[in-house]
């Protein structure tokens, strides 16, 4: 049981990964190119989830839209953590107004959601997939400086930290050889909880339609799609909300499970 | 303690200010000139002169922001160029849909969070409190315009049972009001709900650790009477936190369901403005909700100090 929420989130997790990487190569059918006689086919062969409107292939869709979820996630978690986690470090090691003035910082931008952000961006320049990416990164940028904040503090408590500050090291030297290595897991816990963050934000994004533009396929924007057709296809609606809830599913399981094997004085609490 | 208020009220107003530069900085960050929008492409230099005077974009920016910010502490979250209505004339009447929509899906997912919550901390050894907790992680996984889309396949589509989409106000028909919003609160308020079970584990697990709570037991308490009677108390010290931070999720996922059930809120609002690129409501609109998240989390904070003598601190 106690390893079953790792398993299962990295069986998630891999099999988007892999997805998205197989359909750089390879899709089904064209994810893109409109068909206009196929159009609304029923789930069968050799459309497996039929098609769209556009007489496109629900699977090659669905397998494009996991790049697109990969990207977002990875370049907006690491506009998080480069930035965040550094701030947190110095926040934790910091005298006491740095702290405050960056921990105050984050709360400001706290109060600003991924979503809302990246709306505002949308509004001055234009929704893209680059807005929402940068959005999701500045948004996120609190949740990580404050587990860093946190870490440091717990690490520079300790001995071994003391020791290293009697025998003349450096702060810089101490947040690279102690407090760095120390916090390192805890910082790939919240990567993996804000991955998960960032898919819903970005699929929220593309069903407003302020995503990534058409044609590129988004799981929010075929969404957005099936939503015209929800009294004529339910079904439509159905495979890219299930593609997007197994990956925020797998990215919040491989976070928690993550925790629950490097700290297992954290598995009765959470 | 005055002074311990009056510290966290002087943080808000810094918080306020560093948002509505932020906000500014954003929606000035692009060149644009907006009387050459409004007038076309014929427009004399003159009349573009006359109009930007008119509208105070010839003014250097600083200036600009500061006579925005400076309306907004009199209420006037400054005018649309493109119409010329008021940005608080535009969130007036829109702003009671989005407050039903936020406050019912708010009472809806403490309604779901505190009993499940409470039974996967009691169980969390057993099958059934594991159960509890693994659909709590499937409704955090679940988009909640997903669930909006679902909801409305079922009950509108399939059963006819709820209307799919649009509003009617409360004054014209209490009825047909109260169907309208089934749907859209079901969505928001479930999903969210899940979110917050996590959180309602987790506290009242920290309280099953507590002497009290043993002490309790000790005596002859079953474990539901000491969880009610000591545990809700104790824990619901962190769960107003975690209610008042969940508000700004809360409020964006309103403008995502809005979109879904087109319900006339802030949040449709906003999205219509955005493909208008009307920025100066734009600017309003963002600031607004921002303002409400900063206000009502500082109020949460305010709260906690008058509550818990504990937080009071050592004599100043």
């Amino acid at each position: 049981m106690k390893r079953f929420t790792l398993v299962v989130g990295l069986v998630l997790v891999c099999s988007v990964v892999l997805t998205a990487l197989v359909s750089l190569v390879w899709t089904p059918f064209d994810p893109i190119r409109v068909v206009a006689a196929d159009a609304l086919l029923k789930p069968g062969w050799p459309h497996l989830l039929g098609t769209d409107a556009f007489g496109i292939d629900i699977v090659s869709r669905l397998m494009i839209g996991a790049q697109t979820t990969l990207q977002v996630g990875i370049i907006a978690v690491s506009i998080a953590a480069v930035v965040g986690v550094p701030l947190g470090v110095l926040a934790g090691q910091g005298s006491g107004w740095v702290s405050e003035v960056v921990m105050r910082a984050s709360d400001v931008v706290y109060a600003f959601p991924a979503l809302l952000l990246a709306i505002l961006f949308a509004a001055a320049f234009g929704g893209s997939t680059w807005t929402a990416m940068a959005a999701i990164g500045i948004a996120t940028i609190p949740a990580f400086a404050r587990v860093a904040r946190a870490g440091t503090l717990h690490v520079m408590a300790s001995d071994y930290v003391l020791a290293a500050r009697s025998c003349g090291t450096s702060r810089m030297g101490i947040a690279v050889r102690h407090v760095m290595p120390n916090i390192a897991p805890l910082i790939g816990v919240q990567a993996s909880v804000a991955f998960a963050t960032a898919i819903l934000a970005e699929a929220g994004l593309s069903f407003l339609g302020l995503g990534t533009r058409p044609p590129t396929p988004t799981w929010g924007r075929m969404l957005r799609d099936a939503q015209n057709l929800l009294f004529g296809d339910p079904l439509q609606s159905l495979w890219p909300g299930l593609a997007i809830a197994l990956a925020v599913l797998g990215f919040n399981l491989l976070g928690d499970g993550l925790r629950d094997y490097l700290d297992p004085q954290l598995r009765e609490v959470s | 303690m005055i002074r311990r208020v009056g510290a966290r009220l002087g943080i808000l107003a810094a918080s306020l200010l560093a948002a509505s530069v932020l906000i500014f900085v954003v929606c000035s960050a692009l060149p644009g000139d907006v009387a050459s929008v409004i007038l076309g492409e014929g427009a004399t230099p003159d009349q573009l002169a006359t109009l930007r005077h008119q509208l105070g974009t010839d003014r250097p920016l600083p200036v600009q922001y500061l006579s925005w910010a400076s309306g907004m502490l009199q209420g006037d979250f400054g005018r649309s160029y493109l119409s010329g209505d008021s940005v608080a004339s535009l969130l007036g009447p829109r702003l009671a849909v989005t407050f039903w929509l936020v406050t019912f899906s708010l009472i809806l997912a403490l309604l779901v969070a505190l009993p499940t919550g409470m039974y996967a901390a009691l169980r969390r050894r057993h099958w059934d409190g594991f159960i509890a907790t693994a659909l709590a992680q499937i409704g955090m996984a679940i988009p909640a315009f997903w669930a909006g889309l679902l909801l409305v396949a079922v009950f509108a589509v399939g059963l006819h049972w709820l209307p799919a989409n649009g509003y009617v106000p409360f004054a014209e028909d209490p009825g047909s009001w109260a169907a309208h919003l089934v749907l859209p609160v079901l969505a928001l308020g479930l999903i969210q709900g899940a979110m917050l079970t996590r959180y309602v584990r987790s506290a009242f697990i920290d309280v099953l650790n507590e002497d009290y709570f043993r002490t309790a037991r000790a005596v002859g308490w079953t474990q539901g009477r000491a969880m009610v009677r000591h545990g809700l108390r104790n824990a619901s010290l962190s769960l107003v936190t975690v209610l008042g931070l969940q508000l700004s999720s809360v409020l964006v996922g309103a403008i995502v369901i809005e979109s879904v059930f087109a319900l006339p809120g802030l949040g449709t609002m906003l999205l219509q403005v955005v493909t208008q690129h009307d920025l100066q409501v734009v600017q309003g609109t963002v600031m607004f909700l921002v303002a409400v998240v900063l206000v009502v989390n500082a109020l949460v904070d305010v709260s906690y100090l008058i509550i818990d003598p504990r937080l009071r601190g050592e004599r100043e």
